[in-house]
């Protein structure tokens, strides 16, 4: 394989005694989508927080487009085109749902430095912003307080927002958390037209949309990555039904 | 839903809100019409009481920009305004006596605090920060009631105000009192600009949500910091008019008290609103000036009042008036 | 500088340190498991020595006006709390930082109207005055170690109650993690009160102890106020341990500071700048030692809330 985005290798976390993330190798090629897959406590968000910055890594080290980032700060890495979702809502409730995505395409567009002119009525800034609305959905809810967006709404926000940063590596932590039925299968929906675009790493525990969206699944239990592979080897993988899918998956 | 390219609307200009721009036009108007106004009675009383109440609706305006905008309560944001103040008031006791002069080094000495205190304030949050602001406002105290040589404790006199290209601009009640306008007006200016440009953007997003910002690459403590500077400046700014206006300079100007006092001008106008500080600033020194009129015992009013704004008026007076036109619509 | 100087001044520092303890205790416990701001906490311990001044000059004795006080401020602090305090544990900190900043003008003012403005005083207790010789050529108040002793007894007391009692227990909670304990059934309301409360007639039980050393004047709990939050800040807010630590050593760095700070001075500058620059740095050095603690340890030495 050409050289991968994201290369994680030997990551280790531990709060304590407690051993969150044990010896983690993973690497995320062009275009690719890679789940990450385990129960409850299994570690995923202590990786996905671990790889953007938010954790600092006891060892172990993250090459990302050929940077060294294990180190860097959370605001460096998203400079550098890391992109994340986050698993609890994390937008700005008291701006509009555009002038979130706004604010993601403005980080992308020269300098925030500038104090003068008013960012809200930069068509530069809005146009992609709208677009990146579009493609989630919400092009019709976009003067409306993000903070009075229903649920799914919100998720798909976060979803546009992570678009409009045009990363060159997708984190997507949960983003169908608490969505109902109708809405997963519209941000299913959503993802299978923005595979391919750039990589992305996908925790969910919703195994339909990982089954029907992974290029490839890694397998977390306990910290440790028990099994990484296509999704139907991974399927099938004893150790892996044994420990986390269950024979209802066959 | 389909794959098919999906028709991008165009987004729709978002209109301003009458009163948004009306109010603060009325404010200026009625500012620029007092000396009109005062002509006619208590000239030199309403002058320089207003005068007063459009130096600390700068400093006002200022904290509001950290305050209501940026979540960043500083309880040491007196200490930039006797800062400027002092700065007058040294320069005056060495003879330099020029605006030209005198504004700049005010600014400078204030920013510079700013961005000194800021970089380690700015590295805490919630309690702390207010704290830590407090300690360096303490601190600015301190220094000048240890300066015996500029008055220490009982503060300097400044014998003539600044003049202005050498000319005594500052002295005539009238000419002062349209310099301070101007400079209250570009202070507005100012911080407007700031607020709704794209810095001011990701500035307010900090307070909304720093991880967000932070995620989105801002490196917030930076955006954090400059807004600092500026809003250390402009309290330097009302420095430099205050000193000129009372034409003396005290320890007293950077007390803990004044830096409360900056930050209850800014909730009574109502946070987050920049002509709402200087309607605060307004609505704290006239109902001071009043009170203290009644009985010198006004304090014992002003402090119950304080807490019944806090209970029950907590979007200030703009609050207020939003409320009230609310249930006479509805 | 002699020996006796420095040990004088040691002792200086202690008594310092244990009267901002007092104040301080209250303030942390307050903020630690209510998350409250309380300003007026400063005013408290004003309050304590004005009942003390009264209740004297109605009984004559100053074990009375030393019982009295603490009832009667104890008394008023409950009032303060269930008129105004009560609606303010949810608010944000600005809210409680004004409101509260309102009680202290309402209290300084309200004094004033009652006793006031001109200094008051309140006598030691005739058996306590006087000095005790420490060492040869050391003279030292009798009243100055009764108010160490003292605050160190209420140190050891306080660290009893919280650390064995089952009231001490939920506080210590509370600090930690405030909601979980209101969800575990407790009534939440009691315990604020018994907290606040407790903290109260520390505050005026400080007020008490120094009054006979320190004029009686409104105002006088402003600096106070502002050194017991220093203390709580360096400290780490919640924790008793922590304002145990950092008042003593506030009281020491303080006492000591502006004693020796131009002698020290005087080391490596000429004596007239030492004697401008030496006060304003005494001044100023416990705000630099708060700098310096929360810069490498943002939440103070000892925070209640696990250090992040």
């Amino acid at each position: 394989m050409a050289d991968p985005v994201l290369r994680l290798n030997g990551l280790r976390k531990a709060f304590g005694a407690l051993v969150v993330t044990d010896d983690v190798d993973l690497d995320v090629g062009e275009g690719e989508l890679h789940a990450v897959i385990g129960p409850n406590g299994a570690g995923k968000t202590t990786l996905i927080n671990q790889i953007s910055g938010l954790l600092s890594s006891d060892a172990g080290s993250i090459r990302f487009d050929g940077h060294d980032v294990t180190h860097m700060p959370v605001h460096a890495r998203a400079s550098l085109g890391l992109a994340r979702s986050f698993q609890i809502t994390s937008i700005l409730p008291g701006f509009s749902a555009l002038a979130n995505v706004a604010l993601a395409v403005q980080a992308r567009s020269g300098s925030s430095f500038r104090m003068v002119g008013r960012a809200d009525a930069e068509a530069a800034l809005n146009t992609p912003a709208m677009a990146a609305l579009a493609e989630v959905g919400l092009a019709d809810r976009a003067d409306v307080l993000a903070g009075h967006l229903s649920h799914g709404e919100k998720r798909a926000l976060e979803l546009a927002i992570a678009l409009a940063m045009q990363p060159k590596l997708l984190l997507l932590d949960e983003p169908m958390a608490g969505t109902g039925h109708e809405e997963t299968e519209r941000l299913v929906a959503v993802l299978r037209r923005l595979k391919g675009r750039f990589p992305m790493i996908l925790v969910e525990h919703d195994m339909t949309a990982v089954f029907a969206l992974a290029d490839r699944i890694s397998v977390l239990i306990y910290g440790r990555v028990l099994a990484s592979g296509a999704p139907e080897a991974v399927r099938k993988d004893p150790r892996v039904v044994a420990a986390y899918l269950g024979e209802e998956m066959e | 839903m389909t794959d098919a390219p999906i028709a991008v609307p165009r987004a729709r200009p978002r209109m301003p809100s009458l009163t948004a721009e009306l109010l603060p036009a009325l404010i200026f108007i009625a500012f620029a019409l007092v000396p009109v106004l005062a002509a006619t009675g208590a000239e030199t009383y309403l002058l320089s009481l207003f005068t007063r109440v459009m130096i600390f609706a700068i400093a006002a305006m200022s904290l509001d920009v950290l305050v209501g905008y940026g979540a960043l309560i500083s309880f040491g944001h007196a200490a930039f305004v006797g800062l400027g103040a002092y700065a007058v008031g040294i320069l005056s006791s060495h003879g330099i006596n020029e605006a030209l002069i005198a504004l700049p080094v005010a600014l400078a000495a204030a920013a510079l605090f700013a961005w000194l205190t800021g970089a380690i304030c700015l590295r805490t949050s919630g309690v702390y920060f207010i704290m830590i602001t407090l300690a360096f406002g303490q601190m600015a105290f301190f220094t000048a009631s240890s300066l015996a040589p500029y008055g220490g404790d009982d503060g300097l006199t400044v014998k003539l105000r600044n003049t202005l290209f050498g000319f005594p601009v500052f002295r005539n009640e009238r000419a002062f009192y349209y310099v301070v306008l101007i400079c209250l007006l570009g202070a507005y200016v100012l911080c407007r600009m700031l607020v709704v440009s794209r810095f001011g953007r990701v500035f307010r997003g900090a307070r909304e949500n720093p991880t967000r910002i932070a995620a989105l690459g801002f490196e917030v403590f930076r955006y954090q910091l400059v807004a600092y500077v500026v809003a250390g400046a402009l309290g330097g700014l009302s420095g430099f008019l205050l000193a000129n206006a009372t034409e003396f300079v005290s320890p007293a100007y950077m007390s803990w008290q004044r830096s409360g006092e900056l930050i209850i001008m800014v909730l009574f106008g109502g946070l987050g609103s920049l002509h709402g500080a200087i309607i605060g600033a307004a609505a704290f020194l006239l109902t001071e000036e009043w009170l203290s009129g009644l009985t010198e015992h006004w304090k014992v009013i002003f402090g119950p009042l304080l807490v019944l704004v806090v209970l029950f008026a907590r979007g200030g007076l703009l609050g207020l008036a939003q409320k009230l036109r609310r249930l006479g619509r509805g | 500088m002699s020996a006796t100087l420095l040990v004088v001044q040691v002792l200086n520092g202690l008594q310092l340190g244990v009267l901002l303890f007092l104040i301080a205790a209250g303030l942390t416990l307050v903020f630690g498991v209510m998350d409250f701001i309380n300003l007026a906490h400063g005013v408290q311990y004003m309050l304590g020595a004005y009942l003390a001044v009264m209740f004297y000059a109605m009984t004559g004795s100053f074990l009375l006006a030393l019982g009295g006080a603490l009832v009667a401020a104890l008394a008023f602090g409950l009032v303060l709390e269930f008129a105004v305090f009560r609606h303010l544990y949810d608010r944000d900190h600005l809210d409680q930082v004004i409101a509260t900043f309102g009680i202290i003008l309402f209290l300084n003012q309200g004094v004033k109207l009652i006793w006031g403005a001109a200094p008051l005083g309140l006598p030691i207790p005739d058996a306590l005055s006087g000095s005790v010789l420490l060492m040869p050529g050391l003279l030292y108040p009798v009243w100055r170690l009764v108010i160490i002793g003292s605050g160190l007894a209420v140190g050891v007391i306080l660290y009893v109650l919280v650390a064995y009692t089952r009231v001490g227990m939920l506080v210590r909670a509370g600090a930690t993690h405030a909601p979980i304990v209101s969800a575990l059934g407790v009534d939440i309301r009691r315990l604020f009160m018994i907290v606040f409360g407790f903290g109260t007639m520390l505050a005026a039980f400080a007020g008490v102890m120094i009054a006979p050393i320190l004029s009686v004047e409104p105002g006088m709990g402003d600096t106070i106020l502002i050194l017991a939050f220093v203390v709580i800040v360096i400290g780490g807010i919640g924790s008793i341990r922590g304002a145990f630590v950092a008042a003593l050593l506030i009281g020491l760095v303080d006492t000591l500071g502006r004693s020796f700070a131009v002698d020290i001075l005087r080391l490596v500058m000429a004596p007239s700048p030492a004697r401008t620059v030496g006060p304003a740095i005494a001044s100023m050095l416990i705000y630099l030692l708060m700098a310096l603690v929360l810069y490498f340890r943002p939440t103070g030495l000892f925070p209640a809330r696990g250090r992040s």
